[in-house]
C-alpha cells in the first residue's frame, strides 16, 4: 500500500502503517545523528515542535551552488536507538534510517506509536532529489550533524516496522 | 631515479577522489543490473534499482553517490627509483584536502576517540606503503564509508577449526550485520599474518578487481562457497531479505604462527568507491 503523508504526523496515521508498505513524506522534517540526538535528549529544548515530527538521520554532503543540499541518503539506524527512546516519549511519531534495530527500541516504538521508515541506504544523489530546501536550526558547530530543518517533497521510504511488531528484515525474526 | 614532485601526486590523488564518489566502475554496475535481474523479491528489485538510478544521478556531478564520502584509505607500492620531493603521507593529506573541498564532499573525520571535533578537511588519510623494484608509484585509492566499515570484524580462531570455523565466522558476521553494511556487499576476508595483518589484506582483498582470479586453488574454492552461501543467507538489498546479499567474495592470505588462525572479515558497501592508478 502507498501512503502520502504531510507532516506533522498524527496517532491516527501511525496506526495505519503496516511493514513493506511505501510512504511518501511531505513538508518539514529534522535531520538528527548520534551527536544531535545526545544533545537534545541532554538539554530537552528543541527548536522545533516535536510533537508529530519526523526525524530523519542524515549527514548530507555539502550543497553545490544553486542546490539546497548535496547528497543526503540515510545513516544506520542502530547508533540512535537507545537515544531515540526519549524523543519518541516527547512524541517524535516517524524516524527515517536505514538497518535493523534493538528490541528495546522496537518495544518502546509500539509503545510510543512511533513507527520506523527505512530510506534506500546509498543512494543519497537519488533522495536529495526529493530534498526542496535545507537550513541549521540547531548546533551549527556539529557541520554536517547539525539539526537542519529539510522541506521535502514525495521523499520516499518504506515502512520497517509496524505497530503490530512486524519486521522488512530479514533477519530479525531468527536472531 | 625519478623524480616524482608531490604536485603530481597531489593532482591524480584528488582526481581520482572526486572521480570515485561520482562515478561508479562500469563493471560493478553491470553486476548490479545483473544481480537485479535474478533478484527473485520484488521489493528487493526495486532497491537495486534504486541503486542503479542513483549512480546514474550521481555520474552527472552534481551529488556524490552517498552522503558518507568516508574516510580515505589509501596503499601506496613506491619503486625505489623514486625521488619524493615531499613525504608522501603529507602529498596524499593535500589531496584528501582540495578533493573534499573542490568536490563537495563530506568532512567525516574527527580528531579525539571522545571529544568528537571535526578535522574539517578529512583529513588524515589511512596511508599504508611498501617499497618496491622500479621507478614508479602505484596508488590504489578508497574512500572507504563507516556504515560497513562498522560491520567489520577480526577474530583470533583457533588453528583446528579449519575450513569450515572460518566458514561459520564469516557467515555469522554477514548474517548478523544484516542491512546495516548496505548490502548487496564486497566481502573482503584476510586469513592468517597476526591481528593487524589479516586487518590490512582483508582491506586489501576489498580493492582487488572482482573478476581478477584467486592463484591459490583452496582459496579460490572457498571464495565461490561463500559467495553462494552468503547470497543463501537471504540477508538481502539493504537486509530486505532476497537472493542478493553480496556481489564478491575476495581471500587474501599470509603465513601464521603455528598457535594461530586470524581471520579479518571487511565488508564494503554497494557504494564501492576505489581505483588504482600508476604514477
Amino acid at each position: 500500500m502507498k501512503h502520502y503523508l504531510d507532516t506533522p504526523i498524527t496517532e491516527n496515521i501511525v496506526e495505519q502503517l503496516v511493514v513493506g508498505d511505501q510512504v511518501f513524506i511531505s513538508g518539514k522534517i529534522y535531520t538528527a545523528r548520534d551527536q544531535a540526538h545526545l544533545r537534545l535528549v541532554k538539554e530537552n529544548k528543541p527548536d522545533f515542535d516535536i510533537n508529530g515530527s519526523v526525524i530523519y538521520y542524515v549527514g548530507p554532503t555539502p550543497a553545490r551552488p544553486g542546490n539546497p543540499i548535496g547528497s543526503s541518503g540515510p545513516t544506520s539506524a542502530y547508533r540512535m536507538d537507545e537515544l531515540a527512546i526519549p524523543l519518541m516519549e516527547k512524541g517524535v511519531k516517524l524516524m527515517i534510517g536505514k538497518g535493523d534495530r534493538s528490541e528495546s527500541f522496537r518495544k518502546a516504538m509500539i509503545e510510543n506509536k512511533s513507527i520506523y521508515l527505512i530510506a534506500t541506504g546509498g543512494t543519497g544523489a537519488l533522495l536529495a532529489s526529493r530534498i526542496k530546501s535545507s537550513k541549521i536550526i540547531m548546533y551549527e558547530d556539529l557541520g554536517a550533524e547539525a539539526v537542519h530543518e529539510l522541506v521535502v517533497k514525495n521523499f520516499p521510504c518504506f515502512v520497517a516496522y509496524d505497530l503490530q511488531g512486524n519486521s522488512i528484515f530479514s533477519t530479525t525474526a531468527t536472531r | 631515479m625519478r623524480l616524482i614532485p608531490s604536485t603530481d601526486i597531489i593532482e591524480t590523488v584528488k582526481k581520482t577522489l572526486i572521480k570515485i564518489n561520482y562515478e561508479l566502475d562500469q563493471s560493478f554496475v553491470t553486476r548490479l543490473r545483473r544481480a537485479k535481474e535474478q533478484e527473485n523479491k520484488a521489493l528487493s528489485k526495486a532497491i537495486i534499482q534504486d541503486i542503479l538510478d542513483n549512480q546514474e544521478i550521481a555520474k552527472k556531478g552534481e551529488f556524490p553517490l552517498c552522503q558518507d564520502t568516508g574516510i580515505v584509505v589509501v596503499f601506496a607500492e613506491i619503486g625505489f627509483d623514486v625521488k619524493l620531493d615531499n613525504p608522501i603521507e603529507d602529498s596524499i593529506n593535500q589531496a584528501v584536502r582540495l578533493a573534499y573541498s573542490e568536490g563537495y564532499l563530506r568532512k567525516s573525520v574527527v580528531k579525539h576517540p571522545f571529544k568528537r571535533e571535526n578535522t574539517h578537511d578529512n583529513t588524515p588519510a589511512i596511508v599504508h606503503t611498501k617499497l618496491v623494484p622500479g621507478d614508479n608509484i602505484k596508488i590504489k585509492i578508497a574512500s572507504k564509508g563507516a556504515g560497513s566499515e562498522n560491520m567489520s570484524v577480526v577474530k583470533m580462531l583457533t588453528p583446528t577449526v579449519g575450513i569450515d570455523g572460518v566458514k561459520k565466522f564469516v557467515l555469522d558476521t554477514i548474517f548478523n550485520a544484516g542491512g546495516k553494511p548496505c548490502p548487496p556487499i564486497i566481502v573482503g576476508i584476510g586469513l592468517g599474518g597476526n591481528l593487524e595483518k589479516s586487518a590490512i589484506i582483508a582491506k586489501e582483498a576489498i580493492l582487488r578487481d572482482l573478476d581478477d582470479i584467486n592463484p591459490d586453488p583452496i582459496l579460490k574454492e572457498l571464495e565461490e562457497a561463500l559467495y553462494t552461501e552468503i547470497n543463501a543467507l537471504g540477508v538481502g538489498p539493504m537486509g530486505v531479505g532476497g537472493n542478493t546479499t553480496c556481489l564478491g567474495v575476495k581471500i587474501n592470505s599470509y603465513p601464521m604462527h603455528i598457535a594461530s588462525l586470524p581471520v579479518a572479515v571487511n565488508i564494503q558497501c554497494h557504494a564501492n568507491r576505489h581505483e588504482e592508478v600508476t604514477i
